[in-house]
């Protein structure tokens, strides 16, 4: 059903969690406290990669006010078995192990052992009176130093997947996945010019500025309550009970206030500790990782190599594409190569390409998804190489890629074939916006770059009650992080024909709705909307049937708008319409409670695509970068809630001018993290960025009820890139390697000075 | 933690009394930008510190003669809200307005900052140019000498146990002078300076540069006095060769590390940057005060 | 270990609390004075989350010791509301969208009223220099710059 004359969606109402969070009301992950809880803190591995020989927690035991301490014995040690994890594979075993370090740590940081006390600093004392042996082995963290014959090895048993024959000696490249289609030799032969350069990409953390944090609190009889902050109670509730071996039934997530995860948060690092430690002691306990540990152990994203080949005709057709991508998986297979390598080159219809990728362990966090996962840094690479090539064809940037645009019927080296895209019409866009016209100065330039994602479905609950007074709740259960709750209520309000005020939003914890895949893969606006908008068309057609009984008439004849039931056809004009709020009130005497239900798999969730626009001016001398101005148009197919759409598309873009220009993880030779805190690792401030022009295109997607598609991971896929050529266009320096921070740019600078001496 | 006391005196000899006479590590506190921190990570782990903020005349800048005092325990935010001394030292001052985010700046003093001893403290470059001496009390008594000879090495000062410092003493400003202070730092706010770079001069009736101070900070161990950059503003007007000159004298003048921040070809290059123009700065305002 | 007896006043009541001495006056807000509204997020005072004014100065409550706020004044997010009156920032952020997950928002709420409570008529460049203390990594920023020059706005008239 699609709706027209829409009159809640497409505004802007202030969001229904809105007064909580400017008062300081709202409570997030570390806000909640339960009597006699106790605090909990992590032993961590000071090593990059070491054999874990003995663990002795006698003195820690020993001090007063310590009432709990856990390792991995105190995990069940369960078996390899896949699961899917946000958007991308994850084996529980390794899971388990990541949280709580078994024979190995892999890495600066990793888990190895857990403290619950009276207080925070007895757990301090606590946690450094654990005694552990360690046997310090050589580690590896760069990507291509992790391939190499002769790398340290992290898993003896890891044989790379996807070669055939398999490989005989085990490596640290866990998987090799290839996507092809039509034949490139063929097309680069065809090809009048040819692009080929290799581009690199450091790690980054999706730097959310809450911490991790929880409390979880067993009790005798078995079950277990835990206060969380993720991106999905439903993956925390999974995920502890495989983990330490409990019935689903028995473990109920409460989601707490969310304070940012782009993805970070949809693994679980603490709540299987915290539930261990509290199963232990009988006592609830609450852990909060520090900015250190954040920085450490979580999951930043992959630092990757990107090689890209891209050949074409002088008319700008494009005749081959070839890449190769090597992404850091950190300490555990899984990085998101296969996302990496599937929309690198989807914005484009291309009849002869092939993508290739390895997924790569070596000795740093376990890597978590990170918006768009693996799609910035591939995007980074092709999009670098497609402005090379226009240059060196004498082509516009934009009209370059219209040229060669993925439009519907676009058959996508990965499978499919796209159908409701608006990937032209984003390009367009760009092309007639005044910011593509401004005239630029001295050491001044423009980039562009545009920048692809799939965008998922999948399960959501959602229910929508009708209460006595004829206000209505809404009840779903994926965290809201970006102003999502509102959403659900929009929707639910246009469907009642009530004023959003009249229509509440509720996260509900795991026991109190139905099971709904986690907050991410741009899902929720798309996914739970469309049950939420099942679930109110439910509740309208219970509102009709009590009309039909109250006047005694077909439910056929009787229409739903704007909040009312209608007379219609034969009865019409019969009766004046009946209000939401006149039915609800007699709901006990025309069959009971109101109200709808849905619980789908959520199917037909549309790709999304922007094209940026970015100017930038160079201090030659310092190779200091300031960002003039930032334009990113991007097709959402509606924007239910314009201000927050724009606000994904403006945070989403800064978090790609900071990979872009400075953010990175800096190791030293042992392997340690250099900057694991917020002086060092550089993510933008206030003062760094402009305003952020958010153009939003609509090209409705058919299969959702309001035409949506998620937005809020595409933003942060062409923003490298546009900085890149950006300064090219600026000062004629080709800046393959990320970050682009000043001494690297400066250097660069100097090279081509002395080049051309 | 287990044994950490927290005293906070009235007297500039209790404190001197408590941390002469502390068992364990004692560490004085003012701002606590870079102690608290440092708390928090473990990287100091006092049995005592003794927070100064309570001392009277430990806060506040007073003119007398033409000369300033700026007590040890003033926090940044207050320096750039006096005007006259914002007046005579601007160079000053912004460096002391550079450190940190707008919270910070509430807190951070100019004794904190210097004992800290980070090669990269921005208020030292300025202060060495400015020929600021530093008041210090301790166990023998008060004494005075140039902020140059505080810090000894990164994390070290020649203080002794049971020292601090009580007050900053600015000279009577010349007439035609100024000073500059640049700093380059990655992001445009909140990082440590890469490079800092402070210059101080004073003109003669005609406009010729009569006397020059030039400290670079975060090129070496400590902040480094130039001499060699002074000489070549000395005697001229700045002219392109004085300013060749002075890039020159800037970065023979640094003994920079390889770190997180930044390299040692980096440093050097941008620490004759920087002086150019944290010169040109200086020279307008000495000129704007003729 | 022997903890302090503080007395101060927040938020305009006078208040006492117990502490020990590594406590930051962060922690005692949130742990000791139940006013969770102040948030840690890197506890080394370079993000803002946990801004606090104390004695009329913007600063971090990460980076004070519990101890030090004797006799001191000290205002959280927690008063900036008017009993259910939002002040004109918290009503300019809201209709602005200048949040999205809110985590920073008490943060930066509390910078920006010091900033026009010294600067009533401020740049765009002076607030984002001001405001560079608060990190946000939701809105890239612009929405909240938007919503501090309305407020600005408002708050002259």
């Amino acid at each position: 059903m699609a709706y027209e004359n829409l009159k809640v969606v497409g505004t802007r109402p202030i969001r229904p969690d809105g007064v909580d969070k400017v008062t300081g009301r709202a409570q997030f992950g570390a806000d909640m406290t339960m009597p006699g809880q106790l605090v909990g803190k992590m032993k961590r591995s000071p090593h990059a990669h070491a054999r874990i020989l003995r663990i002795d927690a006698t003195k820690a035991l020993a001090l007063p006010g310590v009432k709990a301490v856990v390792t991995a014995a105190d995990f069940p040690d369960i078996p390899d078995e896949m699961a899917f994890v946000g958007e991308g594979p994850m084996n529980f075993r390794d899971l388990s192990c990541n949280c709580m370090a078994r024979d190995k740590a892999l890495y600066e940081g990793h888990a190895v052992a857990a403290v619950a006390a009276t207080t925070a600093a007895i757990a301090d004392e606590a946690v450094a009176l654990i005694d552990i042996a360690y046997e310090v082995l050589p580690h590896v963290i760069d990507v291509e130093a992790a391939m190499a014959e002769d790398a340290p090895l992290l898993h003896p048993r890891m044989i790379t997947q996807g070669v055939q024959p398999a490989p005989t000696k085990p490596s640290n490249i866990a998987k090799k996945m290839v996507f092809a289609l039509g034949d490139i030799a063929q097309g680069f032969k065809d090809a009048e010019v040819i692009v080929q350069r290799k581009y690199t990409t450091k790690p980054v953390h999706q730097a959310y500025i809450e911490p991790h944090a929880c409390i979880a609190a067993a009790s005798s009889d078995g079950q277990a309550q835990i206060f969380s902050s993720s991106q999905g109670q439903f993956m925390i509730r999974a995920y502890v009970a495989k983990l330490l071996g409990i019935d689903i039934s028995n473990i109920r997530v409460t989601p707490a206030e969310i304070g940012g995860g782009f993805g970070g948060k949809t693994l679980v690092y603490l709540e299987p500790v915290a539930l261990a430690l509290s199963k232990k002691c009988g006592r609830p306990v609450k852990m909060v990782m520090s900015r250190e540990e954040v920085f450490k152990a979580s999951g930043p994203t992959s630092g990757g190599a990107v090689e890209v080949k891209i050949g074409a005709k002088k008319d700008g057709t494009i005749t081959a594409a070839e890449a190769t991508l090597k992404y850091q998986a950190g300490a555990f297979a899984g990085s998101p190569v296969g996302p990496g390598c599937m929309a690198a080159f989807a914005m484009y219809d291309l009849k002869n390409v092939t993508i290739t990728g390895y997924d790569v362990v070596s000795n740093r966090p376990k890597v978590a998804a990170y918006r768009a996962p693996g799609a910035p840094i591939s995007t980074f690479g092709v999009e670098s190489c497609i402005d090379e090539l226009a240059r060196k064809i004498g082509m516009d940037p934009i009209a370059f890629r219209a040229k060669n645009a993925a439009k519907n019927g676009t058959k996508a080296a990965y499978g499919p074939t796209f159908k409701d895209i608006g990937y032209v019409e984003t390009l367009e866009a760009a092309r007639k916006h005044p910011h593509y016209q401004q005239p630029l100065g001295k050491n001044q330039g423009r980039g562009v770059a545009s920048g692809f994602w799939f965008n998922i479905g999948g399960e959501s609950s959602a229910a929508v009650h009708i209460n006595e007074d004829g206000t209505a709740v809404v009840v779903e259960g994926c965290p809201d992080i970006g102003g999502s709750r509102a959403s659900m209520a929009m929707m639910a309000a246009e469907v009642l024909g009530l004023p959003i005020e009249r229509v509440r939003p509720v996260i509900a914890d795991t026991s109190s709705v139905g099971y709904s895949f986690l907050t991410g893969g741009s899902r929720v606006t798309f996914a739970t909307g469309m049950a939420v908008t099942q679930a109110a068309e439910q509740a309208v057609v219970e509102l009709r049937k009590r009309a039909a009984v109250t006047w005694d008439i077909p439910v056929d004849d009787i229409a739903w708008a704007d909040g009312k039931a209608h007379p219609i056809g034969a009865s019409a004009g019969k009766f004046p319409p009946l209000s939401l709020g006149e039915i609800a009130l007699k709901s006990a005497r025309t069959g009971g409670p109101i109200g709808g239900k849905a619980q789908i798999n959520a199917q037909g969730a549309a790709p999304g695509y922007g094209t940026h626009v970015c100017d930038v001016e160079v201090d030659l001398e310092t190779g200091h970068v300031t960002i003039l101005r930032y334009t990113a148009v991007q097709d959402v197919g509606r924007a239910i809630h314009p201000s927050y759409v724009e606000g994904q598309i403006q945070g989403g873009v800064a978090q790609g001018i900071g990979w872009a220009l400075n953010e990175e993880y800096i190791y030293d030779k042992d392997g340690r993290l250099e900057n694991a805190g917020f002086l060092d690792y550089r993510v933008p401030v206030c003062s760094d960025l402009p305003m952020i022009e958010a153009v939003v295109v609509e090209v409705p997607n058919p299969r959702h009820p309001f035409g949506v598609k998620g937005v809020g991971e595409v933003p942060i896929v062409p923003p490298m890139a546009a900085v890149a050529n950006a300064i090219y266009d600026a000062i004629g320096v080709r800046m393959p390697d990320l970050p682009i921070s000043p001494p690297r740019l400066r250097a660069a600078i100097d090279r081509r000075a002395e080049a051309a001496e | 933690m287990p044994h950490l006391t927290y005293a906070a005196p009235a007297t500039v000899e209790d404190a001197v009394r408590a941390l002469a006479g502390a068992t364990g590590v004692a560490k004085p506190l003012s701002g606590g930008t870079d102690l608290l921190v440092q708390l928090r990570t473990g990287r100091a782990q006092p049995d005592l510190i003794v927070d100064t903020k309570r001392i009277p005349g430990m806060m506040g800048v007073r003119e007398e003669n033409g000369a300033f005092v700026i007590g040890a325990a003033t926090p940044s935010a207050l320096l750039g809200e006096h005007p006259g001394l914002k007046k005579a030292w601007p160079g000053l001052v912004e460096a002391a307005k550079l450190i940190g985010s707008t919270q910070i700046q509430a807190r951070a003093t100019l004794a904190g900052n210097l004992c800290n001893a980070s090669p990269a403290a921005d208020s030292v470059p300025a202060m060495i140019v400015a020929r600021v001496t530093c008041v210090i009390a301790g166990p023998g008594g008060r004494r005075e000498v140039p902020v140059e000879t505080i810090c000894t090495g990164p994390g070290k000062t020649s203080l002794a146990r049971g020292e601090i410092i009580v007050a900053f003493k600015l000279p009577p400003r010349p007439k035609h002078s100024g000073d500059a202070y640049l700093r380059f730092i990655p992001r445009t706010e909140m990082d440590i300076a890469v490079v800092g770079c402070g210059v101080n001069l004073t003109l003669d009736a005609g406009g010729v540069c009569s006397d020059a101070r030039v400290a670079l900070g975060a090129v070496a161990p400590t902040a480094v006095l130039v001499p060699e950059g002074a000489k070549a503003l000395v005697g001229r007007k700045l002219d392109d060769a004085a300013l060749k000159a002075l890039d020159a004298a800037a970065r023979q003048a640094c003994k920079p590390i390889d770190d997180k921040r930044g390299t040692v070809d980096y440093r050097i290059k941008v620490a004759g940057v920087l002086a150019r123009r944290a010169a040109t700065i200086a020279f307008a305002r000495a000129e704007a005060a003729r | 270990m022997s903890q302090h007896h503080v007395s101060a006043t927040v938020n305009g009541e006078p208040v006492e609390f117990l502490c020990e001495p590594q406590e930051t006056l962060l922690d005692v807000l949130r742990d000791r004075l139940n006013l969770t509204g102040s948030k840690e997020g890197c506890g080394s005072g370079d993000c803002g989350a946990c801004s606090v004014v104390v004695d009329g100065r913007l600063m971090c409550s990460c980076l004070m010791l519990g101890a030090e706020a004797e006799g001191r004044a000290i205002e959280t997010i927690e008063s900036l509301a008017q009993g259910d009156r939002l002040h004109p920032l918290q009503q300019r952020f809201l209709e602005h969208a200048a949040l999205q997950c809110g985590f920073c928002t008490p943060g930066f709420l509390v910078a920006a009223k010091a900033l026009l409570d010294r600067n009533p008529n401020p740049t765009e460049s002076e607030a984002r220099y001001w405001l560079a203390g608060n990190l946000c990594r939701c809105t890239g920023y612009d929405k909240i710059i938007r919503a501090v020059m309305d407020a600005a706005a408002d708050l002259r008239k």
